[in-house]
């Protein structure tokens, strides 16, 4: 049975029953218990499951991500959860040096169950070092699963499926997202990590995007249905592993592509969606791919100059005109 | 701690294991069996088979990438250590790892961390989950002089002291991070100081002289499993070889090298034994017999072995389970 509730809840439902059901699950980082999480997810934890189970760290990024894949090394399921993914550029040591590879430098002997949990993505007038949406970079790194729920359903099944992964699990929840409102039915089947989802069907246009942008995304689709243009509109929901197979299955259904990402072009996640399209369906395209993607700035904090520099509803509708101008 | 000539001939029978392993691994990097990075522990073993003297079996060992002497004492056989040089599938980290990165799960080692500073935060997990799960057991994370520059070191010292996590850190003082001397580095070089701020118990020792280092790394342990948190031991050493293999030491004097050569840990050790009346107890040239059959046989043990067919490259990228 569904119910319409919010992500925030959603994410935070899913940690709970987690902490109920497996006494091997905690939560660790920065303001998670006192303070109730920086964006309110673990709010009333610490009195329920203690501070044991609910642990707040000192400002050491490094220190409490490295401590967090020890503990799950040795027979822990902890999720940390870093404040923004602005912040875990100081864990990065640990992300890549020791999480990503010591299943591999080990020979298989040691696996790394960690989740770590983290707050992206820009638009909120936050200035520059506290607006990246990098979850690209950490998709470049052989070891790690990058995963990034954009529906509240998604919030919830993502935190289970983590968890009971045996490997290091990236998840990026869009700040702005926290908010939004979904069906969420506590008792569906998840949707595999690695598959993406077909949004809404179209044979014109394949939109592949994840994140927040789903909800520009879906706006876009309503006002390009009304101009003509059937757009199909995929959530990658996972960058590492990305679902190859239905990013060329619906190439193969429209023969043109946009992308739509937050993060900067080059060297990006978009740039990766790209080259693989070339490589596996260069000849069912009808028209070079376009992307929508935040523009080559550090982000400003003026709020007109934060919106030109982010992809916005009007901008994807126009790229898909021009993508479908193309002969 | 009471060193009768049982414990006295197994302390020396591992240093000169350490000690003659790696003159092997000099003779074998020269004729280009070992490559990549290789860091010598050679005059440095009083450390390793000091502190992990007070261990048990199910006690943990994060290192650095001077690992190997810490590995072979550990328990990892000098066969697989030897293997994993050679980059063999027979090897501890089936070939993956090298000098750097040996592991053992049986034996609780978990390497071998090349990013200097890296294995403390870990270490710290591993601790914590300990705790968590209440087994009474320590966590030793070896480090050198050079991490107590960065951040990480901090973070953990703190961490560890803030949960009173059962670690036990050992700092290899050996003077030099790479190439830079301590007193470049450090406003204050006295780093035992640097722990006893947290609140950490702590305290300098002769890294030279393995019984020393066996009776401090034995009352902290103890302490530690008493659950009163962290512990912290600052061993002053030397390492007599380069950095690396190659390296032409413009930063320290030939005759430092040789004033330090004079308290080689081997030798020390013999001093203590002949006050101690102990040395006529030691078949010193029976062990030397042992140890040379031991490396002989892991020799031809990691020359026999097999390679690591290409097709399995990506295999333990992510669990086999989850692939």
């Amino acid at each position: 049975m569904s119910e319409n509730t919010t992500y925030r809840e959603a994410v935070k439902r899913a940690i709970h029953k987690a902490m109920k059901e497996d006494e091997r699950v905690f939560l660790m980082g920065e303001d998670v218990g006192r303070y109730g999480g920086s964006y309110a997810v673990s709010m009333g934890f610490l009195e329920e499951f203690g501070s044991e189970r609910i642990i707040d760290t000192p400002l050491c990024e490094s220190g409490f991500t490295g401590a967090g894949i020890g503990a799950a090394v040795n027979g822990m399921r902890p999720i940390v959860e870093i404040m923004t993914i602005n912040f875990s550029f100081l864990a990065l040591d640990q992300i890549i040096n020791s999480a990503s590879k010591l299943l591999y430098m080990s020979g298989g002997q040691f696996n790394v169950p960690i989740v770590i949990r983290m707050a992206t993505g820009g638009g909120n007038q936050l200035g520059a070092q506290h607006s990246h949406s990098l979850e690209g970079w950490y998709a470049h790194v052989p070891g790690l699963k990058v995963l990034t729920p954009a529906t509240v359903q998604d919030a919830y099944d993502m935190v289970g499926l983590a968890l009971d992964h045996p490997d290091p699990i990236l998840i990026f929840e869009n700040s702005n997202l926290y908010n939004t409102k979904g069906e969420l039915d506590t008792n569906a089947t998840p949707l595999p990590i690695g598959k993406a989802k077909i949004h809404r069907e179209g044979k014109d246009l394949t939109l592949l995007t994840y994140g927040v942008n789903l909800l520009k995304a879906l706006k876009a689709h309503e006002r390009l249905a009304k101009e003509g243009i059937d757009v199909e509109v995929i959530d990658l929901r996972s960058l590492r592993p990305l679902d190859d197979e239905a990013i060329m299955a619906s190439v193969k259904k429209t023969h043109r592509v946009m992308i739509v990402d937050e993060g900067w072009k080059s060297g990006s996640i978009s740039a990766e969606i790209m080259a693989r399209i070339n490589e596996q369906a260069f000849y069912e395209l009808d028209a070079p791919m376009v992307r929508v993607c935040s523009a080559e700035v550090p982000f400003p904090y003026a709020e007109h100059l934060e919106r030109a520099a982010m992809p916005q509803v009007d901008e994807i509708v126009a790229m898909a005109h021009k993508v479908m101008e193309e002969s | 701690m009471k060193l009768d000539s049982a414990l006295a001939k197994k302390f020396y029978h591992q240093m000169l294991l350490i000690r003659r392993f790696e003159e092997k691994c000099i003779e074998a990097y020269s004729s280009q069996k070992i490559c990549g990075f290789l860091h010598l522990y050679i005059g440095e073993e009083a450390v390793g088979v000091g502190v992990l003297s007070a261990l048990s079996n199910e006690d943990a060992v994060v290192a650095t990438y001077r690992e190997h002497g810490q590995a072979l004492v550990k328990g990892i056989s000098a066969k697989s250590v030897m293997a994993e040089l050679y980059g063999k599938s027979e090897g501890c980290s089936r070939g993956r790892g090298g000098s750097m990165h040996l592991y053992s799960a049986d034996k609780r080692f978990y390497g071998g961390n090349a990013i200097v500073g890296g294995g403390l935060p870990f270490a710290i997990g591993l601790a914590l989950a300990d705790k968590m799960i209440k087994r009474n057991r320590v966590t030793v994370c070896i480090f050198g002089d050079g991490a107590v520059a960065e951040g990480e070191f901090h973070e953990s010292l703190n961490l560890a002291a803030l949960w009173k996590l059962p670690v036990l850190f050992v700092c290899e003082n050996n003077l030099y991070g790479m190439g830079t001397a301590l007193k470049y580095a450090e406003s204050e070089t006295n780093i035992s100081k640097k722990a006893a701020a947290y609140k950490i118990s702590s305290r300098q020792l002769d890294g030279m002289d393995v019984i020393a280092v066996a009776q401090a790394a034995q009352e902290a342990i103890k302490s530690i499993k008493e659950r009163n948190g962290p512990q912290f031991l600052e061993a002053l050493t030397y390492r007599f070889r380069a950095h690396s293999m190659f390296d032409a030491e413009l930063y320290r004097d030939k005759s430092e090298v040789e004033e330090w050569k004079k308290k080689d840990p081997l030798i020390t050790f013999k001093n203590r034994l002949k006050e101690m009346d102990l040395y006529s107890s030691i078949p010193i040239e029976e062990i030397e017999r042992e140890v040379a059959k031991t490396i002989e046989d892991a020799v031809a043990f990691a020359e026999k072995g097999t390679l690591e067919p290409i097709e399995d490259l990506e295999k333990f990228v992510y669990s086999v389970e989850a692939t």
